[in-house]
């Protein structure tokens, strides 16, 4: 992995707000500037900025100003991380707890 | 198997918990035991094609189990569980832990608390496992072990992903 220092706890925080994980959404679209991003949500804008700042934090999304505009954009890579952490720890439980339905079928015949 | 059993694997506590229920269709006893038995643990804990070999258990207040994950190819991987409350067939809680096969725990890993409750639904049983590390450096420990190189994922299932967050 090139981001050693991945903060999974961080992107874990910062998708569990939905106005955060609206965002992440958004931009698995495509960049778009803060403007566009804010203009969904009945929020002040500095609460926005809050959000965005968060996600920030998480190293989930960059941004980068031009002029006056700040354009943000997804960071595939600790999206990634977390995504395929979870899904392994899901598959782990799913795979450990069909054994124990067999096994259950098979006590409760007996 | 039946299709419709419950199963929902969350994040929680601000990303410092894993929160998984699961139906099982059978009585609350029989799946308590299937949850406290070396016998029957050794049936069905490991993921496939994984299989479990308890080495010690002592199912009480104190007490721990002490097993390991073995591959196909006879590779074991050691884990004890040590019991700290115990209310028959409500639930359990426990401290999970690396160890070697003598069963020394190892100092680097974290360890997590998991809280296991088993709820009557009707005929079937629920049983709702939190996962707890202690801080958010320690989940982040065990996700960068168990993260293996060479990932490409794509965002297929980012809609999946954020639903399940939610």
């Amino acid at each position: 992995m090139a981001s050693q220092s991945l903060a999974i706890d961080l992107v874990f925080h910062a998708l569990a707000d939905p106005t955060r994980r609206a965002v992440v959404q958004r931009l698995g679209k495509g960049e778009a500037t803060v403007s566009e991003l804010a203009e969904p949500f009945d929020m002040a804008l500095p609460s926005f900025l809050k959000h965005l700042s968060v996600l920030e934090k998480s190293h989930l999304i960059a941004s980068r100003k031009r002029g006056r505009v700040r354009t943000c954009a997804l960071q595939r890579d600790s999206l990634m991380a977390a995504e395929r952490w979870f899904i392994e720890q899901r598959a782990v439980w799913q795979n450990r707890y069909d054994n124990l339905d067999g096994l259950l079928a098979t006590l409760s015949g007996e | 198997m039946t299709a419709d059993l419950r199963f929902e694997f969350l994040i929680t506590n601000e990303g410092r918990a894993l929160t998984i229920h699961r139906e099982f269709a059978a009585g609350r006893q029989l799946v308590w035991d299937c949850h406290t038995k070396a016998e029957l643990l050794d049936q069905w804990f490991a993921p496939k094609p994984l299989t479990t070999k308890t080495k010690h258990m002592d199912f009480r207040p104190g007490g721990y189990w002490h097993f390991a994950m073995v591959t196909p190819d006879g590779e074991t991987y050691w884990s004890r569980y040590d019991y700290q409350t115990i209310t028959p067939i409500d639930g359990y809680a426990t401290l999970d832990g690396f160890t070697d096969e003598s069963g020394a725990i190892n100092p680097d890993m974290p360890r997590a608390k998991l809280d296991v409750a088993f709820v009557d639904q009707g005929e079937r049983t629920l049983v709702t496992t939190v996962v707890n590390y202690a801080s958010a450096d320690d989940l982040q420990k065990v996700i960068a072990m168990g993260m293996k190189e060479g990932m490409t994922s794509t965002l297929e299932r980012l809609d999946e992903l954020l639903e399940r967050l939610g």
